[in-house]
């Protein structure tokens, strides 16, 4: 028993907008953290190793994996999961354009598929299609083939940067 | 009334268009629900103990330091699971002399594959079940591995189950005709070695499963991520003991299956099996290692092929002996002598000749089962006949699509059988290539490639046409005696607001099963799809139906559904007609309105009938029926699988220096009856396809001599990422099947049937200048460089 308390750290962040304070073990990983303890199932554990990007989470503004990341670290850091990214209607736009070109079918990858797309998004500029591969190619789909995942990424990227022009 | 579905503008005309999946707002909001997500009071977890060698007896478990794991609440060996547990054995009566030993659902004195179950640890988080699992000391003796599939069947290879007799687990032979004397009289007889690496499904939820047994009623819940919770029901009453009134399985949300999640899983069954003995809930997701290591893994298969041509580039004649290695057990309750059964079967498909034969070897050895995955069969058997078609035209000097043209079926050919007697009912092999060609504007790719060749620059151009069965009968599984469903039900009914619930026994894996639903019973009924909700995955509360599988969703739960639609709109025509003393072969229902059926006029709204029925019933004339619900059940008995067709095409550009495959295009024409919702069938496709060129260009599980798996991560397992993947151009030719009102054939396989066999006759269309040519699944750098002879041992 005292071990695990010794192994246990005391963080403060913020998740969503919402300030949150926990005493987690020190190996945890942070989507296990986000899922277990906050109860936040958006993000997805799938190969825990870095690889799939299921687990991906905005962590300070940057696309994270959340399978790389301890809970532990994050002390001090403000994340956003697809829930409150939905919830704050950050990227309803890549929401829909997903929906209308079924960008997704099981939805598995989708909430770190989407948190990845926005990453390169909210660069601004309309990427051309080899760039949106190159940026979601650590971003493992089985369903889609990506293609719809691609089309929907542009169609957002083009919407937005008409209405920047206008 | 039947439906014309000729007519684009007839009233509520959804079937066959682009409508919204009703689930996927929930999904890119991060509100599925899988089973990792879902919470039980008291629940535990379990983390298996497993085997590190692929052939060992166990001679003890010594549990003491996992049990100091805080957390730690008990641990299993397979003997204490096997008290409420029975073993299975994976035979099918139809697949003669086919054989397995029982299987436990942890091993219990014998390991016979490398992450085999021998123990298990239950815990209150799954980091101490994993702790525990990690420190249970299993002793073992190692015993000697059957590993080589070639070789299995020698005299000096150990056999690996002493009671069968050898490692033989099944063998057949589907022969027509002479093919010997039309070898020998052939014009030209060419020769191919064909491999087709180890691989798996790679989903990206790892196989789920949460069990809870109450004692208090007798009743066990199973949430479980499955293509089949009916089957499931069964197996765990079966092996369980309970009456199987007494079990439910439900079905959420699923994060991909491809075929992986139709199996009876020994892990699975076990946690079940805990359950019922804990009386709690029990949860086990498995990690990626154990995805790799204990998820079935298919198409290992070593193929010697033959195919004799006359002058004029006839085929006269295709001889086949296939062998594959399905590892220690067959897999219950399908059974792994399925794939080459199919091989067997789809050889030659779209190609009208006579002589046939093929022959599968299906052997034991000590690696991780083998079983059906999406397309079962069908990738290996078109790449063993598309690779021979296009090496047939290259003896002849003849362009692939002539030779093609002067052996596919006729498109009025039908109905006709096969060599290798495969019944079909209606087929367009030739308006498919005419499309594909135009799609891809066929001449132009070729002058672009003979230009670029000029330039060092070597690009190559596949085509391969395939056949897929979907729609199956019971001919599949049932009649081989396994309580495998082949039919499918519906239960469609209207809720005092006139808003629609259809209950279908097939189920959601993110293929839009449940988009595709709605459409059809709004269409049947009247209503607007998003008046129809649609309820899938839960034995307690659909109708008894198989699930997902052999790409039957549409063709049979899609018809179960308009029939039950159709008699609901009856009904409540019915009602209507007594309201409106009306005729009710007058009246129609359209956009969620009853309507006089010639001008198109408002009568009444659902929702007033439903007031009405529901609570001024005493309004109604007596003896008028009441029952706004109908159920029908479908079954497809003309045919023992609708067959459909298509073709597809590849364009790569090999890099002579590096090896390196750069997929450039694809295309695909595809003819799989009535279209349903046309941009879930193309992403059907689309993805399907993508899964078939990860087979040709970079998955495969290695083994060494021993039996270890090498690559057990996705770091070392090379999955199709978006960064390589091309752009896809779909097409469709729309031949419905005639048994059915709705005229629905599958779609969900055919992209991995056919891409793999197109990818390896483009790369060799672009080897060809230089003498190579590749055949040894997957067409990675280092066998290109081989085949070049750049590269040599
Ligand atoms: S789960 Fe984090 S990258 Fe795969
Ligand atoms: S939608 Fe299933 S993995 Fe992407």
């Amino acid at each position: 028993m005292s071990d695990q308390f010794e192994n246990r750290i005391d963080i403060a962040l913020t998740v969503n907008g919402e300030p949150v304070e926990a005493r987690v073990p020190a190996g945890q990983h942070l989507v296990d953290f986000l899922r277990l303890e906050l109860g936040l199932t958006g993000a997805h554990a799938s190969c825990e190793h870095g690889v799939c990007g299921a687990c991906t989470l905005r962590v300070n503004g940057d696309a994270v994996r959340g399978c790389l990341m301890l809970a532990a670290q994050a002390d001090g850091a403000e994340i956003w999961t697809v829930e409150g990214l939905s919830d704050s209607a950050a990227f309803t736009d890549l929401q829909e354009a997903f929906v209308a070109r079924n960008a997704l079918q099981c939805g598995f990858c989708t909430p770190g598929m989407l948190v990845a797309a926005e990453e390169l998004l909210s660069a601004g500029g309309v990427p051309d299609r080899a760039e949106i591969r190159e940026h979601l190619s650590g971003n493992y789909c089985r369903c889609t083939g990506y293609e719809a995942i691609v089309d929907a990424v542009e169609t957002v990227a083009r919407a937005r940067a008409g209405e920047a022009a206008q | 009334m039947t439906i014309d579905f000729g007519h684009p503008d007839r009233p509520n005309s959804y079937i066959g268009k682009t409508v919204p999946r009703p689930n996927a707002p929930r999904l890119v909001q991060g509100r599925g629900e899988y089973v990792d997500d879902m919470v039980l009071p008291r629940m535990l977890h379990v983390a298996f103990v497993r085997s590190p060698f692929a052939h060992a007896r166990i001679t003890g478990i010594d549990a003491a330091e996992a049990k100091a794991v805080p957390g730690v609440v008990r641990i299993f060996t397979g003997a204490e699971v096997a008290e409420v547990c029975t073993p299975w054995v994976g035979v099918l009566a139809h697949l003669q002399g086919l054989k397995s030993p029982p299987e436990y659902a942890i091993a219990v004195d014998r390991a016979c594959w490398v992450g085999e179950p021998v123990a298990a640890v239950v815990a209150t988080s799954r980091a101490a079940a994993e702790e525990g699992a990690a420190l249970v000391e299993v002793d073992y003796d190692v015993l000697p591995v059957v590993a080589d599939m070639m070789t299995a069947l020698d005299d000096d290879t150990p056999v690996l189950h002493a009671d069968l007799g050898d490692n033989l687990a099944f063998r057949r032979v589907n022969e027509q005709g002479d093919v010997d004397a039309a070898m020998a009289g052939a014009h030209k007889v060419v020769t191919a070695h064909f491999t087709t690496a180890r691989h798996t499904g790679v989903t990206p939820e790892p196989r789920s499963i949460l069990a809870d047994w109450n004692p208090a009623d007798e009743r066990m819940t199973v949430w479980h991520s499955t293509q089949a919770p009916h089957m499931m029901q069964t197996a765990l009453a079966t092996h369980l003991d309970i009456a199987e009134s007494r079990v439910r399985v439900i079905c959420g949300d699923v994060g991909g299956s491809y075929g992986i999640k139709v199996h009876v899983y020994p892990d699975e069954v076990a946690t079940a099996a805990i359950a019922r003995i804990m009386g709690r809930p029990v949860k086990f997701i498995a990690d990626r290692l154990e995805s790799f290591s204990t998820d079935i893994h298919a198409r290992d298969h070593e193929i010697e092929a033959k195919i004799a041509v006359d002058a004029e580039g006839r085929i006269l004649a295709m001889d086949v002996d296939d062998w594959t290695a399905i590892g220690a057990y067959s897999v219950y309750p399908r059974t792994s002598a399925m794939e080459g059964n199919q091989v067997v079967n789809l050889c030659g498909g779209p190609y009208d000749f006579e002589h046939y034969r093929a022959r599968t070897s299906v052997v034991f050895q000590n690696k991780t089962p083998t079983c059906q995955y999406r397309a079962v069969g069908h990738p290996i058997a078109v790449a063993i006949t598309e690779g021979l078609v296009d090496m047939a035209a290259a003896e002849l000097g003849m362009d692939p699509v002539e030779i093609r043209r002067r052996n596919l079926y006729a498109d009025d050919a039908y109905p006709v059988t096969s060599p290798a007697k495969m019944r079909f009912e209606g087929l367009s092999h030739h308006k498919s290539l005419d499309l594909l060609l135009d799609l891809m504007d066929y001449d132009g790719l070729r002058a672009e490639q003979a230009e670029l060749r000029e330039k060092g620059v070597y690009r190559g151009i596949g085509i391969a046409s395939f056949i897929e069965l979907t729609n199956p009968s019971p001919f599949m599984y049932g009649i081989g005696g396994a309580r495998i469903s082949a039919q499918d039900g519906c239960t469609v009914r209207m809720d005092p607001d006139g808003s629609i619930v259809a209950l279908s026994g097939v189920t959601e894996q993110g293929q839009g099963t449940e988009a595709m639903l709605s459409q059809v019973v709004a269409e049947g009924v009247g209503v607007a799809p998003g008046q129809v909700h649609v309820i899938t995955g839960d034995t307690q509360v659909t109708p008894y139906g198989g699930g997902t599988w052999a790409s039957r969703g549409a063709g049979i739960g899609g018809e179960a559904a308009l029939r039950a639609a159709r008699a609901l709109r009856d009904s409540i025509l019915e009602v209507a007609g007594a309201m409106l003393q009306s005729d009710a072969a007058g009246l129609d229902i359209r956009d969620g309105e009853v309507v006089d059926a010639k001008s198109g006029e408002a009568r009444m709204p659902l929702e007033e009938l439903g007031r009405i029925v529901y609570f001024r019933g005493d309004t109604l004339p007596q003896g008028l029926p009441r029952e706004l619900v109908q159920t029908r059940h479908y079954i497809t008995s003309e045919y023992p699988f609708a067959f459909t067709n298509g073709v597809q095409a590849s364009y790569v550009e090999v890099d002579t220096d590096t090896g390196n495959v750069r997929l450039l295009k694809h295309w695909c024409v595809e003819d799989c009856g009535r279209i349903i919702n046309p941009m879930l069938v193309d992403e059907q496709i689309r993805g399907g396809i993508v899964q078939g060129l990860g087979g040709a260009l970079f998955e495969e599980i290695h083994y060494d001599e021993d039996g270890q798996l090498l690559n057990g991560s996705m770091a070392d397992y090379l999955v199709p990422m978006a960064a390589e993947m091309p752009d896809m151009v779909i097409g469709h030719v729309e031949t419905p099947t005639k048994e059915s009102s709705l005229g629905a054939k599958g779609a969900g396989e055919a992209g991995t049937a056919g891409a793999p066999a197109a990818v390896m006759n483009a790369i060799n269309d672009a080897l060809r200048p230089m003498g190579a040519q590749v055949t040894h699944m997957p067409f990675t750098p280092e066998r290109v460089l081989r085949a070049l002879g750049t590269l040599k041992d």
